[in-house]
C-alpha cells in the first residue's frame, strides 16, 4: 500500500494511505481525544471533539473521519483547537442531565472525563433542554435520553453489528433523539437485550437494571438459603473493575469476595457447561441418526440469540436445540437435585446468577423454566454490578486470598470454561462428542480452527467416517448470514454454535465497560479476555465435560442417562415466534 | 406483521402496485414513502411496517426518515388543509387572532384534524404573499387580507 508522510505537530510520520489523521497523531505520539468515534464502529464525525487544525483548510477538521495527505501539517493543539473542543464540550453539556454525582457511570464517562480534562464549566452555557419522549425502566435496560449526547455508538451497533435496527434517529436538530419507531419503548420493540448499547455508550444514558438491591434483601433473609453462581466469563472480566489489566483471571478473589458478601454456597455454572454439553451432544447425536430432524442444529445457550431468532426466524426454531442455556440448567439443577439432596424446600432457596449478559435477565422470565415449581433463576445481575457490590461491602478486591469453589456443584471442568469464547461451546461439545462416537480421544484437544475472533468460523471433523462440519459465529449479523443459508437450503452445517455479543460471554453486554480510547488504541478486549480462558483451559487437569465427576453423579444419582424423560423435565425447554413490531 | 389489507382496496392496491415498481429501483424507501403518503395522505405505522418489509430496512429506519422531514405526516390530514400564515406580515397584521378563531370554530390545535377528518390545521411560516397579508390557504386556494370575521366564511364555502 502507498505510504504517505505528513507533520502532526511538526512531527514528520509516514503511515499508509487511508490512515484517519486520529491515528496518524497517535503513532507521532498525539492523543486527540474523541467522543463519538469508535474504531471499527463508528466515524460519524458528528461531536467534533476531534477537531485539529489542518494547515490550508478552511476550517478545523475532524480528525476521526478526515484521512491523511502527502506533505499535510496537522496541529493537535492550537489555542483555536482547544477552545473549539472546550466550547464544544461545554454546548454538550447544556444538554445534558447532569446527575454526576448518582450516576452509575461517574469514574468512567467519557464526557465526565474529558469535561475534566479541559476546564469545563458546566453551567457555562444555560437554556432549554431537548425534549424526552421515552422513559425506559425495563428488566434489564434503563435508558436515560436527558444524559444523550447523540454520538449514535449504540445505533451503530444495533444495526450495523447486531442487525437488529431497533433503535435509531428520530425527529430532526434540537429535537433529534435516539429511540425506536414510533417512540415505543425497548421493551415493546424487537430489541433482543444484548445490551451491545450499553457497552459503546460514552456516558449513562444507556445502563444496565441494576437488581443488587434484590440480591442484599435476599442475603439479608435469614429464611432463605442463597446461593450464587457464575458465569464462565465473570473471572475473566471481573479484575479489570478493581485496576488489573484486561485478561487477567480472578477466578480465585471473585470466590473469597462472593463468599465474603455472605452466600452460603458459591458455586460455578461451568459445572452446567457442562451439563449442557452431555445434553446438548447427546441431542446432537440423536438428530444425526434421525433423518427427519432438523439440521444443522443451533445452540440455546444465549438468550440474545434465541430472542432474535424467535422474532426474525420463527420457522427455524426446530433447528435450535431445546437445552435451556448453562444458566437456566444452574438453578434448575440447585432447586431440584441438590435442593433434595440437602433436604431443601425449594421455595426457601434464592438463587443469584453472575452473569456477562443483560439478556439473561431476561431469559429467566421466560415460559418454562421453572423446574422445581418455582423459578429456576431469581435474580441475575452483571459482572459490572457484581464489582458494584463488592466495592459497595468495602471488601478490599485485591488483597483478597484465592479462594475455591463449593462442592459438589462448583466442580466444573475448563470445557465448561470454554463457553465464555465464541466457539468454546463448539470446542466443548466436540470433545465430548468425538469420544462418545469413536470410544477415543480426539487426536488434539485443542479445536484452534474455531478459535479467535473471526465473525464465522468452521471445521470438519472425521469421526470413525462419520464427517461433521460444524460452524461457528458470533454478533447476530452473523448469526442472521447462517440462517439465511439454512433458509435457502444452502448451509452444509451439521451443527452450529451462536453467540450474541461480538466474541462471545467475554464480551457480554454486562462486563465491565472499556473507555473507547483503548479500543481506539487498538486493544483488542475480546480476544484478550478470551486468551485468559484458553491459559486457564490449558493448564487445566479436568478438560472434558463428560470426566467431570460431579456431571457422573448427577447422571447416576438422579438424571439416569443424558436426554432422559428426567432430564427433559428439568434441563430442557421450548421456544415459540414472537411478533415483531 | 399484518397481511390485512392497509386502507380502502383501492389504496392498498395502488400501495402495493408503488411497492412492487420500486423493487428494481435504486434507493426506493424515500419514494415509496412519498407515494404512500400521496395514496394515504400519512404515514400509519401499517404502511411503514410494509415499506420497512418490502426492501429489507428496519422500522426504525423508516420511522426516522419519517420524523426527519416535515413534509411526512404521521398522523391522518383533513380533506381540507387550512395553513394559517404566521409570518412576519401577517403575524403584525393580525393572523395570530384569525388562528385562534380557527382553533375555537374547529376545536383543533395546529397540525391536529377534525374528527370528521374535514379540516387538518396548520400554522405554517411566510408563503410569500406578503402584500396580501394576513393571508391563509386552504387546499389550492389563496385568501388574503383577512379578518377574524372572514372565518365563519371561509369555513361555509367548504360546507360539502
Amino acid at each position: 500500500m502507498k505510504e504517505v508522510t505528513l507533520k502532526i505537530n511538526d512531527i514528520p510520520v509516514t503511515v499508509p494511505e487511508g490512515t484517519r489523521i486520529l491515528d496518524a497523531a497517535r503513532k507521532a505520539g498525539f492523543n486527540i481525544p474523541t467522543l463519538c468515534y469508535y474504531k471499527d464502529l463508528t466515524n460519524e464525525g458528528s461531536c467534533r471533539v476531534c477537531v485539529v487544525e489542518v494547515k490550508g483548510a478552511r476550517s478545523l477538521v475532524a480528525s476521526c473521519s478526515a484521512v491523511v495527505a502527502e506533505g499535510m501539517e496537522v496541529y493537535t493543539n492550537t489555542p483555536k483547537v482547544l477552545k473549539s473542543r472546550k466550547t464544544t464540550l461545554e454546548l454538550l453539556l447544556s444538554n445534558h442531565e447532569k446527575k454526576c454525582l448518582s450516576c452509575v457511570r461517574s469514574g468512567n464517562c467519557e464526557l465526565q472525563k474529558l469535561s475534566n480534562e479541559y476546564g469545563c464549566d458546566e453551567n457555562h452555557y444555560q437554556g432549554v433542554k431537548t425534549p424526552v419522549n421515552v422513559e425506559e425502566y425495563n428488566a434489564y435496560l434503563v435508558r436515560d435520553n436527558a444524559k444523550c449526547i447523540l454520538c449514535r455508538r449504540c445505533v451503530a451497533m444495533c444495526n450495523k453489528v447486531q442487525s437488529v435496527g431497533v433503535i435509531g434517529a428520530n425527529n430532526r436538530g434540537f429535537n433529534t433523539s435516539i429511540g425506536c419507531a414510533f417512540e415505543r419503548s425497548l421493551g415493546a420493540v424487537d430489541c433482543v437485550a444484548c445490551g451491545q448499547c450499553i457497552t459503546v455508550c460514552p456516558v449513562g444514558a444507556l445502563t444496565e437494571r441494576d437488581d443488587t438491591q434484590f440480591v442484599v434483601d435476599a442475603l439479608h433473609d435469614k429464611t432463605k438459603t442463597v446461593i450464587v453462581g457464575t458465569a464462565p466469563s465473570v473471572r475473566v472480566a471481573l479484575g479489570e473493575e478493581f485496576g488489573y489489566p484486561i485478561g487477567t483471571d480472578v477466578e480465585g478473589k471473585m470466590v473469597a469476595a462472593l463468599r465474603r458478601l455472605g452466600f452460603n454456597k458459591v458455586f460455578d455454572v461451568d459445572m452446567t457447561a457442562d451439563l449442557t454439553i452431555m445434553e446438548e451432544g447427546y441431542e446432537f447425536l440423536e438428530r444425526l441418526q434421525d433423518k427427519t430432524a432438523a439440521l444443522p442444529m443451533l445452540t440455546s445457550c444465549s438468550p440474545g440469540w434465541i430472542r432474535f431468532i424467535e422474532f426474525n426466524y420463527p420457522e427455524l426454531l426446530p433447528h435450535v436445540s431445546t437445552c435451556k442455556s448453562p444458566q437456566q440448567m444452574f438453578g434448575a439443577v440447585v432447586k431440584t437435585y441438590y435442593a433434595e439432596k440437602m433436604g431443601l424446600d425449594p421455595k426457601d432457596i434464592v438463587v443469584v446468577s453472575c452473569m456477562p449478559c443483560t439478556a439473561k435477565k431476561t431469559e429467566i422470565f421466560r415460559e418454562d423454566q421453572n423446574a422445581s415449581g418455582y423459578p429456576d433463576i431469581d435474580v441475575v445481575i452483571t459482572t459490572r454490578e457484581l464489582a458494584r457490590l463488592i466495592k459497595h461491602y468495602g471488601i478490599d478486591f485485591r488483597s483478597l486470598p484465592d479462594e475455591q469453589f463449593d462442592a459438589p456443584l462448583g466442580i466444573g471442568s475448563t470445557a465448561g470454561l470454554l463457553f465464555g469464547a465464541t466457539g468454546g461451546v463448539m470446542e466443548a461439545a466436540l470433545r465430548t462428542v468425538y469420544e462418545v462416537v469413536t470410544g477415543k480421544e480426539p487426536p488434539s484437544l485443542d479445536f484452534k480452527a474455531i478459535r479467535g475472533t473471526k465473525g464465522i468460523k468452521s471445521a470438519t471433523l472425521d469421526m470413525n467416517g462419520t464427517k461433521v462440519k460444524v460452524g461457528v459465529a458470533h454478533t447476530l449479523s452473523n448469526a442472521r448470514k447462517m440462517l439465511e443459508d439454512i433458509k435457502a437450503g444452502k448451509s452444509d452445517y451439521q451443527f452450529i454454535e451462536i453467540m450474541t455479543c461480538p466474541g462471545g460471554c467475554v464480551n457480554g453486554g454486562g462486563q465491565p465497560i472499556v473507555p473507547s480510547e483503548v479500543i481506539n488504541s487498538g486493544v483488542d478486549v475480546k480476544a484478550l479476555r478470551a486468551s485468559a480462558i484458553y491459559k486457564a483451559d490449558k493448564k487445566s487437569k479436568l478438560r472434558k465435560c463428560h470426566e467431570n465427576p460431579v456431571i457422573k453423579a448427577l447422571y447416576s444419582e438422579y438424571f439416569v442417562k443424558p436426554n432422559s424423560h428426567k432430564a427433559h423435565e428439568v434441563l430442557h425447554t421450548t421456544y415459540r415466534k414472537r411478533e415483531k413490531m | 406483521m399484518s397481511k390485512e389489507i392497509i386502507g380502502t382496496p383501492q389504496q392498498y392496491e395502488q400501495f402495493c402496485q408503488v411497492l412492487e415498481e420500486l423493487k428494481s429501483v435504486p434507493g426506493p424507501v424515500m419514494k415509496a414513502m412519498q407515494s404512500a403518503q400521496d395514496i394515504y395522505g400519512y404515514l400509519p405505522i401499517e404502511v411503514q411496517s410494509k415499506i420497512a418489509s418490502t426492501f429489507g430496512v428496519s422500522l426504525e429506519e423508516v420511522y426516522g426518515i419519517a420524523t426527519f422531514y416535515s413534509q411526512f405526516n404521521l398522523n391522518p390530514k383533513g380533506k381540507y388543509t387550512i395553513g394559517i400564515c404566521l409570518g412576519t406580515a401577517c403575524y403584525v397584521k393580525g393572523s395570530g387572532a384569525i388562528l385562534d378563531k380557527f382553533k375555537e370554530k374547529l376545536g383543533i390545535s395546529p397540525g391536529e384534524t377534525t374528527a370528521d377528518r374535514k379540516f387538518t390545521l396548520d400554522a405554517t411560516r411566510c408563503i410569500g404573499c406578503c402584500g396580501l397579508a394576513p393571508v391563509l390557504t386552504v387546499g389550492g386556494e389563496v385568501f388574503g387580507n383577512l379578518t377574524v370575521d372572514d372565518v365563519d366564511r371561509i369555513l361555509a364555502r367548504y360546507n360539502d
